[in-house]
């Protein structure tokens, strides 16, 4: 928390005015009756969406191991929140709050359980024990029957984050998303990023590979958690069968178009792949086809002789060195 | 009770040695191109669409149809290789990994995209009687699965051992450059290790269909997770590693399955993965590689 508020540079005030444009443009669209309810009820999704992939980006994009379990952290989340909300009776603030910290916690303990064969393993087998997480947590899920009740699943749940209380899911979503942007500026950041690139080399120089991946990880399942309580208190209701690896993917997916270690870039891509497919209702069949397409021609187009061309010509970077030549200039 | 540990025992042995020639594709692409083949499981559900096209769909014999079946298959991982792995083959793990999860939702949605997502019911092309060993009885598809399965870990154990292209193979798997070096075709051998692979993975297809008699295009996703657990099991990179772990894993499945719960079951599966990789992430028979700088 502390490094929230420590040094305000321009760059931070520059989000943080970003982030209250976009409250207020979003509240002007809704109060002049510009959006139609369809996309009233995008609003929270879109922001649950931007949560998971500004997380998942952390551990993916910056710690540099792929998690294929993030919708098992969501559904921790939004199970062990839902649960206390349909149980208990308290006045809807303090239920809602104690509700989101619930969420969250539950997910972080969950992402330090987790986080710890994380210490043994990498790359590919990583990724495969975080996808069987998920499948234990889904099962696990059904089988509780008596407080989850299993595969029908738990409905009922009080409507805390729907799009009336949007300015509550925006105020949320807007601390994730400036916590991770500024724990990737900081220290701890640069140590995460340092493990992604080179991690004996990390360890040479004292930097605490396992303590930092740990972190990352927990971090991550965290603010996943709290997007689980989002999304439980927005639809209602919520089945185990709603978690699963296909989730994990779509937020996969997300990180992977906006950009694996840039931010704004997750925020853009969650926002358009989640209006998008509302746009082409009628498409939907394709929807995955697209996704998949893309996920491959990205990943070859990082890695081919084309773009290591252009960046050699320098025709890419000269136009962003320009822009961040000027940047620096007036700071 | 004795009889009901040996049917479920057996019932083990069947599903685990579909896992296990599954997981031979695993292990085989995972020791020479160092890559999880994600796609792999779906090779399954190609195969097992391909056999209903050619058995329902275009009247061919079932001998014509299996053959069809594996053509298709190997035709399908040779392509995938070349098209989305290729590409890729000196990019980091996790870019490789991506593209890999990639094809396996391309595979799964272009099949959702012909075949709808309603499951299509499939009569088992292998009509055997079961057999009977005083009050134990064992069907008839099982007996096949485990003659199938043995005869084709048997070829492919002469094969990798006896044969020129399986020492190019061995040889490709220990060291690329080395092996380039002594006038090895890379590509060629990394293409023929995907066509093996997804042969294999296109008789685990045909065999998983017999047993289970619906056909979706998201069924090879769980039969290829549980076998990339056999292989990690197993110890991966290894081919007696994979066989080994397949049963065993089959084996537990069916046990939990039993005597502790149902819905658990794949739980437990996954339980056995993750202690696994905490105790010995090297697998029962793998090799313990030391880290180098």
């Amino acid at each position: 928390m502390e490094k929230l508020f420590q040094k305000f540079d321009k760059k931070e005030i520059r989000n943080v005015a970003i982030l209250v444009i976009g409250y207020i443009f979003i509240t002007i669209l809704i109060k002049g009756g510009f959006l139609n309810r369809q996309y009233t009820s995008l609003l929270v999704p879109i922001a649950v969406n931007i949560m998971l992939a500004v997380s998942l980006n952390l551990v993916t994009g910056f710690l540099g191991e792929l998690s294929l379990g993030h919708a098992c952290f969501m559904s921790i989340g939004a199970y062990s929140s839902a649960i206390f909300t349909v149980n208990t009776n308290l006045p809807a603030i303090l239920q809602f709050i104690i509700a989101l910290v619930i969420g969250g916690i539950m997910a972080a303990i969950f992402g330090f359980l987790i986080g710890v064969p994380v210490l043994r393993l990498r790359g590919d087998y990583l990724a495969i024990v975080t996808l069987g997480f998920g499948e234990i947590i889904k099962s696990v899920l059904i089988a509780m029957s008596g407080i989850t009740n299993g595969a029908k699943g738990l409905s009922k749940i009080p409507l805390y984050s729907n799009y009336k209380n949007y300015t509550v899911v925006y105020i949320i979503m807007a601390i994730t998303v400036l916590m991770i942007t500024n724990l990737v500026k900081s220290r701890d950041g640069r140590a995460i990023c340092a493990v992604r690139d080179n991690d004996i080399a990390t360890e040479s120089i004292g930097i605490k590979v396992s303590s930092y991946k740990i972190r990352a990880f927990v971090i991550s399942a965290f603010f996943a958690g709290i997007a689980g309580v989002l999304y439980a208190h927005n639809v209602g209701i919520i089945k185990p069968t709603t978690f699963d690896y296909n989730q994990s993917i779509e937020i996969l997916v997300i990180v992977v178009l906006g950009g694996m270690g840039s931010i704004q870039g997750s925020v853009i891509a969650a926002i358009i792949l989640t209006v998008l497919p509302e746009l082409l209702r009628g498409a939907d069949n394709y929807r995955m086809l697209l996704y998949s397409i893309a996920l491959i021609l990205i990943m070859i187009f990082n890695h081919s002789k084309i773009k290591e061309g252009l960046m050699e010509n320098r025709t890419l970077s000269k136009l962003f060195q320009k822009k961040g030549g000027v940047e620096n200039g007036t700071s | 009770m004795l009889i009901s540990i040996l049917e479920q025992l057996i019932n083990g042995l069947r599903t685990g040695s579909i896992y296990a020639l599954i997981a031979l594709g695993y292990t085989m692409v995972y020791g020479i191109a160092k890559m999880i083949n994600f796609a792999h499981g779906d090779i399954i559900m190609v195969g097992a669409y391909t056999l209903y096209i050619g058995i329902a769909l275009l009247n061919l014999s079932i001998p014509i149809s299996i053959l069809l079946t594996v053509i298709v298959c190997s035709v399908v991982g040779v392509a995938v290789e070349k098209i989305a792995y290729k590409p890729l083959r000196n990019a980091p793990p996790l870019a490789v990994l991506i593209t890999a999860i990639g094809v396996s939702y391309f595979l799964q949605s272009v099949s959702l995209l012909i075949f709808k997502a309603t499951p299509i019911p499939f009569n088992s092309v292998i009509n055997l009687q079961s057999v009977k060993f005083g009050s134990l009885n064992i069907s008839g598809i099982t007996i096949v699965t485990l003659i199938v399965t043995t005869i084709s870990m048997i070829i492919l154990t002469l094969f990798i051992n006896k044969t020129k292209a399986g020492t190019a193979m061995r040889a490709v798997s220990e060291d690329k450059g080395a092996a380039q070096l002594v006038g090895i075709n890379v590509n060629k051998t990394i293409s023929m290790t995907f066509a093996i692979g997804s042969a294999l993975a296109a008789l685990a297809g045909i065999l998983y269909i017999c047993q289970y008699q619906t056909l979706k295009p998201t069924m090879g996703a769980l039969p290829g997770i549980k076998a990339f657990v056999a292989a990690v099991l197993g110890g991966i990179g290894s081919i007696p590693g994979a066989m080994l772990g397949g049963i065993v894993l089959g084996i537990i499945e069916s046990l939990s399955k039993a005597y502790i719960s149902t819905e658990l079951s794949d739980a437990i599966v996954f339980g056995v993965l993750v202690v696994v990789l905490l105790v010995k992430p090297s697998g029962i028979l793998g090799k313990k590689q030391n880290e180098k700088v």
